[in-house]
């Protein structure tokens, strides 16, 4: 019993570092630039194609394959966001959030019937040589997969934050967040900032589709399900701060497969929900955010 | 002027009323049912979101809860009418319930609020209740569209008219003070919170109606259809591509949505939801006040001219 249920967090906590890493990359594009960019599990469903066909018609490792993933991904950024987002760059806050919002809700009902069109409503997942290899500690097993799904998730959060501290385009994107203003007056280039904020989004949306295709499946109505649990896990960790957003990741899928554990799985979705729920009710700054003045 | 308004108002009323005793084709009845549910709904969603400024993405909730009541009383033999207002009150008791917790979130934690919620009941009528719901052989036998056609035709007309008189009145004035500026608002006394109840209470009526009249339309059904997200989804559509906070706006996306659909299943098959994606986005781009917003601005244009050839003519 105790050793099951162990089993069964390990498997949460893998897959809610995917949650993570998803929801880092949605609440990087909505920190800086206020975008909701509710097509944001359409990009990751892309790149979880990208990543199958990569390896179904080329025989490319997707680990390998990450990297083109990521390009392709932000070749996908760039035209949509030459095409749709630029031009509510200027819109006030609110404005901004509801069209950028609504524009999402159009954006991801196109990408998932052009993925449905091309590629037809079949679950599909990598099986590589080593998908079904795992290694056990203390009679609790890890599949190599999921766990490389978690280094790789760590090793992206980890550059990312390194990137925003160190880096001068990195200062500038902090900056920006504080006050968009005042960062264009010290002669930052507002709008390669949002332009930039929008890639890293969409990349990490690509690198965690890559990772879910590779250790579950992907399909292509599986964006909805994946921008309300990066949504949730956004408010959840609580807006600036990306480690926190990650740990609520790994919190939610923690949580769900307790739930599955105890209650049942039919029931892993409602618990995760009800959470978010009284958390955003009780404390609307999320769990690691700070209160607003 | 105000006069021929109402007298066409009611001439329209008049003739949609007396279609089904000229119009043979059930496909054509189908589409106009199809029309004013769809009008029901986003007029239902047009009073919190247009109106009080509150996006929100769970209407699917009280919309699945009408049809749910409904559903269960008729079949167990109450007459459909009651059964439809059960639907409806069952969706205020939950909106009122919900309410106060809900809107200590605000703008776009409310929307994502909202959607959780509904996410919540979706998932858990979909254990409670996982079959389909089929009505009785006896029930089919006597199945008929025109009654089905009356009661949303009813509705549509209802939820319009409580529309009209609602924006006209001091509430409605006061859900519109909140949704400009709800500090504002407070400050004169407009108590923000309670005109957000009362807006929430109304829409959540009338979308529970409509359920109810899903669940007297429709012959059978999963018990979790009516709550899918995509019903919330298509109701805040309706409402931008015709326009927001506005009487006409919510009708004329209504009409627009269902027969754009209609027509481009018919004109370019599977790729109709691609063309319906990018038209909608092109219009929240280009058009953010909706298609009602052509006309408005046609008619300033035209005002503007007139006004300055009047200047020409004085001077």
């Amino acid at each position: 019993m105790a050793e099951a249920f162990v089993q069964n967090l390990v498997f949460g906590i893998l897959l809610g570092a995917l949650y993570g890493l998803a929801a880092v990359g949605i609440a990087m594009v909505f920190g800086v630039t206020k975008f909701l960019n509710v097509a944001h599990g359409e990009l990751l469903m892309l790149g979880g194609y990208a990543c199958y066909w990569l390896f179904t018609l080329y025989g490319l490792d997707p680990f390998l394959s990450l990297p083109i993933v990521v390009l392709f991904l932000l070749v996908i950024g760039v035209v949509l966001y030459q095409l749709f987002f630029v031009r509510m760059v200027k819109l006030p806050t609110e404005e901004k959030i509801k069209n950028t919002m609504l524009v999402g809700f159009g954006l991801s009902l196109i990408l998932q019937n052009v993925a449905l069109l091309l590629w037809s409503a079949d679950d599909r997942g990598i099986t590589t040589s080593y998908s079904a290899a795992s290694f056990t500690i203390l009679g609790i097993r890890f599949p190599v997969v999921r766990v490389a799904g978690l280094v790789i998730s760590l090793v992206c959060l980890f550059a990312l934050h390194q990137f925003l501290r160190k880096t001068y385009t990195g200062k500038a994107i902090r900056a920006t967040v504080e006050d968009w203003e005042a960062a264009s007056l010290v002669g930052i280039d507002v709008k390669q900032v949002y332009l930039l904020s929008f890639l890293l989004g969409a990349a990490l949306a690509g690198v965690a589709g890559a990772l879910v295709s590779v250790s579950y499946s992907i399909d292509p109505s599986m964006g909805m399900g994946w921008t309300l649990k990066s949504l949730i896990v956004m408010v959840l960790g609580g807006l600036g701060n990306f480690i926190g957003t990650f740990i609520a990741g790994i919190l939610l899928g923690a949580t769900e497969s307790t739930t599955a554990f105890f209650i049942g799985g039919n029931y892993r979705q409602v618990v995760g929900l009800v959470l978010f729920l009284l958390i955003m009710v009780f404390r609307p700054q999320g769990l690691f955010g700070k209160k607003e003045k | 002027m105000r006069n021929l308004k109402i007298v066409s108002i009611i001439l329209l009323v008049v003739i949609l009323a007396s279609l089904p005793m000229v119009i043979e084709k059930a496909s054509t009845i189908n589409l106009l049912i199809l029309i004013f549910l769809y009008i029901v709904l986003a007029s239902s969603w047009n009073i919190l979101g247009g109106y009080t400024g509150q996006t929100s993405l769970g209407h699917a909730a009280f919309f699945g809860l009408g049809s749910l009541a409904t559903r269960q009383l008729w079949t167990m033999g109450f007459p459909i009418l009651p059964s439809v207002l059960v639907g409806g009150l069952l969706a205020v008791a939950f909106a009122l319930l919900i309410g106060a917790p809900a809107f200590r979130l605000k703008g776009v934690y409310f929307a994502i609020g909202t959607l959780a919620l509904a996410q919540i009941l979706y998932v858990t009528i979909g254990n409670v209740f996982p079959e389909i719901t089929s009505l009785p052989v006896e029930d089919l036998i006597n199945y008929q569209l025109t009654p089905r056609y009356y009661l949303f035709l009813g509705l549509a007309v209802l939820v319009v008219g409580v529309t009209y008189f609602l924006v006209n009145s001091r509430r409605g004035l006061g859900m519109m003070a909140v949704r400009e500026e709800e500090d504002a608002a407070e400050s004169l006394g407009v108590s923000a919170i309670r005109h957000k109840l009362l807006a929430l209470g109304i829409s959540a009526f009338f979308t529970g109606l409509a359920g109810g009249g899903f669940a007297y339309y429709h012959v059978s059904y999963y018990y979790q259809f009516p709550f899918a997200p995509v019903w919330s989804l298509d109701m805040l559509t309706m409402v931008y591509i015709g326009g927001s906070g506005t009487i006409l706006g919510p009708i004329i996306g209504a009409v627009f949505f269902v027969v754009l659909k209609e027509f481009l299943v018919l004109n370019v098959g599977e790729y109709h939801l691609i063309v319906f994606g990018l038209l909608f986005v092109l219009v929240v781009l280009f058009l953010p006040g909706g298609i009602i917003s052509i006309w408005k601005k046609t008619k300033d244009a035209f005002n503007r001219r007139s006004k300055s050839n009047a200047v020409k003519v004085s001077s």
